[in-house]
């Protein structure tokens, strides 16, 4: 304390006190309550509810809200049972699903890179499941027709995206992870893949390309439960993972020096973080194809509405999962023609990503 | 650790004029790269041509030897617009790439990033799905005015308001725009067989099938936007510095970013138009020339024209050869080639951020 200011120091100290937001305890676990970030939160958690109900409930046999929640909740009638249960449920989870995860892998990624512009589709790892994926519908006959008829599609996607994420993690290696070289790297990994997908293009018999190509968008469509489950499932270990880790994941934004003098094993951190958002897309683009944009434009639609300097994780997930059903919803009912939903998310979130821009800047 | 730093020899003191003679001997190696890769395109091909034959076919009479009159009309109807479009798009996609990398001191700028290749492929599409159209010269030019508006949409919307000229701003504005375009671009092939068969040859990124027709119109737009460029060069750099400390140093930044934006987009556009788009190749020589000559523009732009033509001719005559009887189009091989090359130098460490 210094002797002569005594007051003045006060001052300071009381100037600090009202600017931090006030903390919060439950035993060993402490976070900072900052209500507009968990209203934005909250209100996304309940405005995803509300689109998935919706889009459980439109279709050729529409079947209204509260009878949609009955059913949901496991007190609905036999017919709405079969209807949700079996037929629309599959879809709209699907959706549900991979928006979350596009959503964290996406702000885990920026987050990571400390660069809007780094998603999964920056980094090669939609576009290695594309280029596995179009090689196996283009290129008939042999191994390839092996491969997709016992393993299926989507797994074998999934295997070419993780590939794909793995060989630019290794390839970014080179005495710890460094964000900029990352990104080059995957930008250089990404080009060989879209090289590859080209060329099996342009080779490929035209109604090849076709089936490819709606592949190569990304869909929701006839979604069976079976793939809904496993995208569940691994989807759900994975956050857990993800938060566990999150909590020392805060510092890293203000440089290794930084976050190692508070006390974080940043290296670890970043790998774990970073494999989980590998996985994540991974997982996302074996249930749904290589949708795009999700990844891109969730975490920096949640980061300008939760008014976060960095993506918020919870937030970015709950945003992608918004996207992707409101999108898929519209795809189903609101369009003259069926297109699949990755159309349309781009579509819908290149402008909005736009229109949030323009206002921030008028600010 | 301390004995070798003192041991280790000091290194040479270079001046100035040092530094600026390896940078023009540099320039000229890559001119002379430029020729021999220009001269290696006319002669490699389906059919092998000597330097001698080369020279006939280009500059003999045409006379009554049905042989040589054979060399002449591969030389000068196939070989020498293939050669010339490859040096004049390589050249506008380097100086296109490394300009953008200034404009928005962003490293991983690419001119994808400011619509132009999604404005072009989004005409393209809906010109042929639309008109039917089937040839290079019927849709360059839907191209050309898709990259040009798409360009010109991404940098308004970044340069409203107070966020103007922030490089972020312009980089999210290009993927939003981007992004959207290319949906619409595959919405429209995926309802229209002709387009989606059309598209995917365009996307490839081929130099084949365009003659003087289109290459003429589209070196003019790219010569006014070499022009433009070569008039900006000193402002970027001191763009570079950070937009008040340009504007302190008399920089009208706004008026500087203006024409480089539609500099970029003349570039860019006549380039992705004639030949597809063809990814990866400013970025690259970007990166690879700052690493060659340092961060002044007026060195960095000179080099990335040059690299990027000699890359592309080099892509090019590698697609003839690998894959014989048929070819890889030169969009594919740049990515095939350029990428591996190109993170085996970041690995290295190379690359500083822009």
């Amino acid at each position: 304390m210094r002797a002569d200011g005594t007051d003045a120091a006060v001052d300071v100290k009381a100037d600090v006190r009202t600017s931090v937001a006030p903390g919060v305890r439950f035993g060993g676990l402490s976070f900072v309550w900052r209500p507009w970030i968990a209203g934005v939160t909250l209100l996304l958690a309940v405005a995803g509810f509300l689109v998935f109900c919706l889009s459980i409930g439109v279709g050729d046999f529409p079947i209204g809200l509260p009878r949609v929640l009955a059913t949901v909740l496991g007190r609905g009638e036999q017919v709405d049972e079969f209807v949700i249960m079996d037929l629309r449920m599959p879809r709209a989870l699907a959706g549900l699903v991979v928006g979350v995860a596009l959503g964290v892998s996406g702000a885990l990624t920026q987050s990571i890179a400390r660069n809007p512009l780094a998603s999964p589709d920056v980094l090669g790892i939609t576009s290695g499941a594309g280029a596995v994926a179009v090689f196996l519908v283009t290129v008939s006959g042999g191994a390839a027709t092996a491969v997709a008829d016992s393993v299926g599609l989507s797994a074998a996607a999934l295997a070419g995206g993780l590939g794909t994420g793995l060989l630019v993690y290794f390839m970014a290696w080179r005495r710890g992870i460094d964000g900029f070289r990352l990104i080059l790297i995957g930008i250089s990994v990404n080009a060989v893949m879209q090289a590859i997908t080209t060329w099996l293009l342009v080779t490929a018999d035209i109604r090849d390309v076709a089936r490819a190509q709606a592949w190569l968008v990304g869909s929701l469509d006839n979604r069976s439960w079976g793939e809904v489950h496993v995208a569940l499932w691994c989807t759900l270990v994975l956050l857990v993972v993800v938060t566990t880790v999150a909590f020392q994941f805060k510092p890293l934004h203000f440089g290794d020096e930084v976050a190692a003098g508070l006390g974080v094993r940043y290296g670890t951190v970043r790998a774990v973080l970073l494999l989980c958002a590998v996985l994540l897309a991974g997982v996302a683009v074996s249930a749904a194809g290589p949708v795009p944009f999700v990844a891109l434009v969730a975490p920096q639609v949640a980061m300008r509405l939760a008014r976060c300097p960095t993506p918020p994780l919870v937030a970015s997930g709950l945003v992608g999962a918004l996207l992707l059903t409101g999108s898929d919803l519209l795809a189903r009912t609101a369009l003259p023609v069926s297109l699949p939903v990755g159309v349309v998310t781009a579509a819908i979130g290149g402008p909005f990503l736009v229109y949030l821009l323009v206002r921030a800047n008028r600010r | 650790m301390t004995t070798t730093e003192v041991e280790r020899p000091a290194p040479t003191p270079r001046g100035p004029t040092e530094a600026r003679r390896r940078r023009v001997a540099g320039l000229g190696l890559l001119a002379a790269l430029l020729l021999v890769a220009a001269a290696a395109s006319l002669a490699v091909g389906a059919r092998a041509l000597s330097p001698a034959e080369v020279w006939h076919g280009l500059f003999a009479a045409p006379e009554s030897d049905q042989r040589l009159t054979e060399i002449r009309l591969i030389v000068q109807t196939v070989r020498v617009p293939r050669t010339v479009l490859a040096v004049v798009a390589g050249i506008a996609l380097g100086v296109g790439g490394a300009l953008i990398q200034g404009y928005t001191r962003n490293p991983i700028a690419d001119t994808g990033l400011l619509g132009v290749n999604s404005g072009a492929s989004f005409a393209v599409v809906s010109g042929i799905a639309a008109f039917g159209f089937s040839s290079p010269f019927q849709y360059v030019w839907f191209g050309f005015a898709g990259a040009a508006v798409a360009g010109a949409v991404v940098f308004g919307l970044s340069s409203i308001g107070r966020g103007a000229g922030n490089p972020l701003t312009l980089a999210l504005a290009g993927q939003g725009v981007t992004v959207f375009l290319a949906a619409m671009t595959t919405a429209v092939a995926l309802t229209d067989k002709a387009s989606l068969n059309a598209l995917r040859f365009w996307n490839a990124g081929s130099l084949t099938g365009v003659g003087f027709d289109v290459i003429w119109p589209v070196s003019a737009f790219i010569a006014a936007g070499l022009l433009l460029a070569l008039t900006t060069l000193p402002s970027v750099n001191l763009l570079n510095l950070g937009d008040d400390v340009a504007r302190g140093l008399g920089v009208n930044t706004a008026l500087t970013r203006t024409v480089g934006i539609v500099a970029i987009t003349l570039l860019a556009g006549a380039a992705t138009a004639a030949c597809g788009p063809i990814a990866f190749l400013g970025l690259m020589v970007a990166h690879v020339a700052r690493y060659l000559t340092g961060p002044d523009y007026r060195w960095l732009v000179p080099y990335a024209g040059l690299l990027g033509a000699v890359v592309l001719l080099v892509c090019d005559i590698v697609g003839r050869l690998v894959v014989r009887p048929g070819e890889l189009d030169a969009g594919v091989v740049v990515s095939l080639l350029g990428a591996p090359f190109f993170a085996v130098l970041v690995w290295r460490g190379k690359f500083k951020s822009a």
